[in-house]
């Protein structure tokens, strides 16, 4: 079903990790993907690896929905795996046709699998764990800075969050025309790719028509109620840094501290 | 032509934090030529149960059977299934999308494999069914329509597959007075002229009353009630509690009853009322 998609999806919970301040958790993943740059050996990885399954076991998300989020990017994964393993040069250990597996290939084609595999989890444990409006509203803050050399923060976070708030809207429509011309008979799995492109014009035309739709009526509630984005706009939940904000931050810290020594001394 | 649906299950999004168990242990019957009205609150499953029909919806347990033939057990034609049951969804105009009317209803008899002549004698009668000027609109957009004339084409683009059993979700919600009668009248003329079997989704208990032979109550994914309109609607306490309201005449009934007025029949209709109270008067 078009709606159990998990990817880019909130669990709705409960746990210390549910409650951190969005701007927090969105330096964290951004910090942490930086660190899985710098790692470059296994013990590196293995404190990148300890460090997110203890944020995952106390944001207590179920790991098979985590899981579910990598299915997906499964067919990237190996593709990447694949061209680490063949293509870097170095010394030979297997070798047939014109293929051949090099040591470096291999040592390679692991970090890069287990990099990808931890950026992927590390960035949807913040999906996971943030409303999508806490996200945007974090985006916002953390751009806000930078709105005095032009860049529009309130818009570029107002259309992130209409984006992902119609993002299940549209699915549900989507999941509906589909059902809808499947009962006028239509047929979506069977000939040669033409044949496939034009049974989606029943589906596609419909979709337009409805994602416009969706979108003046929304612009028109806007307007009815007097949005504008150049005043100075005030929230009904405010962000604000907690204690646990705190805590949280020199976990950050002390996290980054050890990867950097890891490289540096090992 | 028959519809039973044994012990139906459904939960949507099994496995998911979201889980939600919309049909449970669901058992009727339709016969052949049967008018069946269905009734529940938002969200009760008439929806989910009405997909189950045609083959649009798996269930999680339970068996369908359409004309003999489990349409659960696998390696069944869901194209034969789909033939033979109409489904109209709710909004249906919004399914709608080639140039022009004709075209568009004849998406569905084209999808059926027929030949050229079968696919535009069928257009033209669906379009003429469905109470629209044939020749004046036929070469028009669908777009350009009114919204009670685009739902009329879009059933009609279920009614050119000739189903033997036509399910219609909401066909009303959203439309004017005028429209909404016209729709109802449409939806008569179809079950006189096709004597095929109707399924009825509606909110407007004096519909429901005054078209169904039989009621199907849904609330909270179980079958509620199944009975005659008169066993359905005297059934009062049951109804409001499941957020249902009574026709307009059996509220009336009722409460007459209650300010000590003797009226014996169940009036489901206010002519009926009317004869009663008159019939009381002497
Ligand atoms: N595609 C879907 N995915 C998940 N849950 C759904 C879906 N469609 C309906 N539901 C849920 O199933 C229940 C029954 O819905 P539905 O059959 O549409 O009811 P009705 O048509 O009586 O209003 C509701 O609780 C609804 O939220
Ligand atoms: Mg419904």
């Amino acid at each position: 079903m078009i709606r159990d998609i998990t990817l880019g999806q909130y669990y709705p919970g409960n746990s210390w990790v549910h409650k951190l301040d969005p701007r927090l958790k969105i330096i964290a993943t951004l910090l942490y993907i930086v660190a899985l740059f710098v790692v470059h050996d296994f013990i590196g990885f293995a404190i990148a690896f300890l460090a997110l399954a203890v944020v995952i076991a106390i944001s207590r998300v179920p790991l098979k929905f985590i899981l579910k989020g990598l299915k997906p990017v499964f067919i990237i994964i190996v593709f990447t795996l694949m061209v680490n393993l063949f293509m870097v040069k170095g010394d030979i250990l297997v070798q047939f046709w014109i293929f051949h597996i090099t040591r470096q290939g291999l040592r390679m084609a692991a970090f890069m699998g287990i990099r990808l595999v931890l950026l992927i989890i590390g960035s949807s444990v913040l999906t996971l764990t943030t409303r999508p409006i806490g996200l945007t509203d974090g985006i916002e803050a953390l751009l806000s800075p930078f709105k005095k050399i032009g860049v529009p923060a309130h818009e570029l976070a107002m259309m992130m969050t209409i984006a992902l708030r119609f993002i299940p809207t549209l699915l549900e429509e989507t999941d509906k025309i589909i059902k809808a011309q499947q009962a006028r008979g239509a047929d979506f799995e069977s000939g040669n790719i033409l044949r496939r492109a034009k049974a989606l014009i029943p589906i596609l035309v419909p979709l337009f028509i409805s994602a416009f739709r969706i979108a003046q009526d929304l612009a028109m509630a806007m307007e009815a109620r007097c949005y504008g984005s150049g005043i100075k706009r005030t929230r009904m939940n405010a962000m604000k840094f907690a204690k646990r904000d705190l805590v949280g931050g020199i976990l950050l810290v002390a996290f980054l501290a050890i990867i950097v020594l890891e490289r540096v001394l090992i | 032509m028959s519809i039973e649906v044994r012990n139906l299950t459904h939960v949507y999004s099994e496995g998911m934090p979201h889980e939600s168990l919309a049909l449970d242990d669901i058992s009727f019957r339709v016969e052949d030529g049967e008018f069946v009205g269905i009734i529940g609150h938002t969200g009760s499953g008439k929806s989910t149960l009405l997909q189950h029909l045609n083959g649009l919806l798996k269930p999680k347990s339970g068996s369908i059977i359409i004309d003999g033939t489990d349409i659960t057990s696998p390696g069944v034609s869901m194209r034969e299934i789909r033939c033979k049951v109409g489904l109209v969804f709710q909004y249906p105009e919004y399914q709608l999308f080639e140039e022009t009317v004709a075209k568009d209803v004849a998406f569905g008899p084209s999808n059926l494999g027929l030949s050229q002549e079968e696919i535009d004698a069928r257009v033209e009668e669906a379009i003429r069914l469905v109470g629209l000027d044939y020749e004046r609109l036929k070469d028009v957009s669908p777009f350009e329509l009114s919204g009670g004339q685009k739902r009329r084409v879009a059933i009609a683009g279920v009614i050119a597959m000739k189903p033997q059993a036509l399910i219609l979700d909401e066909p009303t919600a959203g439309l004017n007075p005028k429209a909404h009668a016209d729709i109802l009248d449409m939806v008569n003329t179809i079950h006189r002229t096709e004597s095929n079997i109707i399924l009825f989704v509606s909110h407007n208990m004096n519909d429901i009353a005054r078209m169904s032979d039989r009621i199907l109550v849904m609330d909270h994914g179980r079958l509620a009630m199944n009975g005659t309109p008169e066993e359905v609607f005297t059934r009062e306490e049951e109804l409001k509690q499941m957020g249902l309201a009574l026709p307009d005449a059996m509220e009336l009934t009722m409460r007459l009853r209650r300010k000590g007025m003797n009226i014996e029949q169940n009036c489901l209709e206010i002519s009926a009322l009317a004869d009663a109270i008159a019939q009381l008067r002497g």
